[in-house]
């Protein structure tokens, strides 16, 4: 078993060369056939038509964080309750089980409201 | 491995859950939620109290639905088609781990909560408030938050899982759990802010690098046995035709995230600096608690997966573990204690000792079921010394806080004799002197390293346990024999509190070494973990 469990990566592996072949071709090709005239704005950033403003090394603003947070919350939650509403409803399970995700949304919840007593969902 | 994911495992049943068994860990989590809910909406006067008595009554209830799961031997949760989910293994040894890390962790808690040695008490409301900033010297001010409640039960919660996690996912989520907290706590020293801080970051940082080592390692062995249960692992080591490249880089990366929590040489870095720089408290909690439960992960870890104590006669990977093993056991051993020896500083001395003492420990990890009772001896007898002899580190203090640096300890014995009196005994028993807890530990273990046939760890043990007990000594003799320095330290009259984890720890103390033999039939009656 050893040698084929190991061995369905290779399909994982052949699809790595090939995709760095196929770029790798594309590219020199690319470079065969172009013209060469750089100029000082081609050597910018590409920035969807918009002129790039500022350095790529910017700093992020710390308040972020409250999505960052907010964010973690709620998908870990989902993570949970998506599995969860397949199943809820069958045989062996009903109070129980919606008495348990009452208790997982309940844990989060109180990290939700800690964090709304301590003021940190206020924007300022 | 397509069938693994097949339509059939949608079929799932709803296992039978035994609550009395998971009532002592129901309990401590419930209590740090709690705690939060009264940190959110109690008003500030009133929090310390609520959450003092909240964390002391769940930690002894706890306790209490603990002994009465004593002699209980079997997984918490039951699938009723017979398939085995051992996510939360109740068995003697994990009930014992639990136990000393509960009974331990209302010592520590204690401790933390002591605020009439320092006004406020040793913590501060925010981590990463930059140090030496005006709002860091408001913040000093201010008596200290009470979230390092919830937190602490949140640490303890997790220890105590990671002692009866039967899965290593479980054991990972138990990890983060005690993990995370102990990282926030290392940062809230009310004193030297910036120690504090960088002792919060460098845990944080080596700590985050030993998890991910840790779960990297449960991933090997999940391709390589195709669970995540120590039982099946077992199983798979006698049975499974895979790669031994899997399972061999999968349990040594295993073994480094442990090592790491043990403070096992060469993981053993972050040790002094953390130790020093958290407040003292906090510090005490760590070497007590957070070791009984990364030496109870190591026990279970390799005495039900890697070892054979579920199939005895049966293969077994011990051979393969077993020299890197006992390399980082003499390694810890040995350089812990040459390095306590050098150290100025009573926190940085107390750090390389625990060091050391992870070395002894990892003896008793060594030679598996045989000594597993010796090593639980030791972890209680060595916890309870450890909580004793920080809370009287909380208590010499001059103008700037803890005066830690040893200089200053010299002659304190002229002014505060009871105080020497007890810390001698502390270091006595360290330094394993007969009639002290520290003499019967360690002759607990290394005699059961013996019967285990480890006699050149037993040798290296004992020999290193000699160049250990000189800074202990040195300690002793600069309190009772130097002269005093000018403006020595004071050593403060410990508050009710602070006194009840001193009389505890001292009475263990010598309580264990008169009559060892209570807590060894206890450790005996615990019997061996659940491997079948």
């Amino acid at each position: 078993m050893g040698t084929t469990y190991l061995a369905s990566y290779s399909t994982l592996g052949f699809l790595l060369v090939l995709g760095v072949l196929v770029s790798i071709a594309a590219f020199a090709a690319n470079r065969l056939l172009r013209t060469q005239a750089p100029s000082p704005a081609k050597q910018t950033t590409y920035e969807c038509g918009l002129d790039p403003v500022g350095d790529g090394w910017a700093q992020m603003q710390i308040r972020y964080y409250v999505y960052a947070f907010l964010y973690a919350l709620f998908a870990v939650e989902s993570v949970f309750l998506f599995p969860w509403a397949v199943v809820y409803d069958r045989p062996g399970f009903g109070v129980t089980a919606a008495a348990e995700m009452g208790v997982f949304v309940a844990v989060l919840a109180l990290g939700l409201a800690y964090a709304w007593r301590k003021g940190v969902l206020r924007w300022l | 491995m397509t069938t693994m994911v097949s339509a059939d495992t949608l079929d799932i049943s709803f296992p039978e859950v035994d609550y009395l068994a998971l009532a002592p860990l129901l309990i401590v989590f419930g209590a740090a939620c709690v705690g939060i809910l009264l940190e959110a909406f109690l008003p500030r006067t009133r929090r310390y109290s609520a959450q003092l008595v909240l964390s002391v009554v769940g930690l002894v209830a706890a306790l209490v639905t603990i002994v009465m799961n004593v002699g209980e031997d079997r997984p918490a949760f039951a699938m009723s088609d017979g398939s085995r989910v051992d996510a939360i293994v109740i068995d003697g040894p994990g009930l014992f781990l639990m136990g000393a890390i509960v009974a331990m962790g209302v010592i520590a808690v204690l401790l933390i909560a002591e605020r009439r040695v320092s006004a406020g008490g040793a913590f501060v409301a925010h981590a990463a408030v930059a140090a030496d900033s005006k709002a860091d010297a408001a913040q000093a001010r201010h008596p200290g938050a009470t979230e390092v409640f919830p937190l602490t039960m949140f640490a303890i919660g997790g220890m105590m899982l990671f002692c009866v996690a039967g899965d290593l996912l479980t054991m990972f989520i138990a990890l983060e759990a005690f993990s995370l907290p102990l990282y926030l706590l290392c940062g809230l020293a009310r004193r030297r802010r910036l120690l504090s801080q960088e002792a919060a970051m460098k845990y944080f940082l080596l700590g985050a690098f030993a998890s991910a080592f840790f779960i990297y390692g449960v991933a090997l062995l999940y391709g390589y046995a195709g669970s995540v249960q120590l039982v099946d692992i077992n199983a798979a080591i006698a049975a499974s035709g895979n790669s031994q490249v899997l399972l061999l880089s999968g349990l040594a990366m295993l073994a480094v995230g442990l090592l790491f929590k043990a403070a096992a040489v060469p993981f053993h870095v972050w040790t002094p600096d953390v130790y020093t720089g958290a407040p003292t408290p906090v510090t005490a909690l760590m070497a007590a608690c957070t070791k009984v439960a990364a030496i109870g992960g190591l026990l279970r870890v390799f005495n039900v997966a890697f070892g054979n104590s579920g199939n005895p006669g049966g293969p077994s990977l011990a051979w393969d573990w077993r020299p890197i093993l006992i390399a980082i056991a003499i390694a810890t051993m040995v350089i812990g204690a040459i390095l306590a020896v050098t150290q100025t500083d009573i926190k940085r001395l107390l750090a390389y000792s625990s060091i050391a003492n992870a070395g002894y420990l990892l003896v008793g990890v060594i030679a598996l079921g045989q000594a597993l009772g010796a090593t639980l001896f030791y972890l209680v007898a060595y916890g309870f010394t450890v909580l004793a002899a920080f809370a009287v580190v909380t208590l010499v203090r001059d103008s700037q806080g803890e005066a830690t640096h040893l200089s200053r300890w010299a002659g304190l014995a002229k002014r505060s004799p009871r105080f020497a009196v007890i810390f001698t005994l502390l270091m006595l028993a360290f330094a394993g002197i007969p009639l002290t807890s520290g003499f019967a530990a360690k002759f607990a273990v290394f005699s059961s390293a013996l019967e285990a046939g480890q006699t050149s760890l037993v040798i290296v043990g004992v020999l290193s346990s000699v160049i250990l007990a000189f800074p202990y000594l040195k300690v002793v003799v600069l309190l009772w024999l130097s002269q005093p320095v000018e403006d020595a330290p004071a050593v403060s009259m410990p508050g009710f509190m602070t006194g009840t984890a001193v009389t505890v720890g001292v009475v263990f103390t010598v309580l264990l070494g008169l009559a060892p033999q209570v807590l060894l039939n206890i450790v005996d009656g615990a019997g061996q973990f659940l491997a079948k």
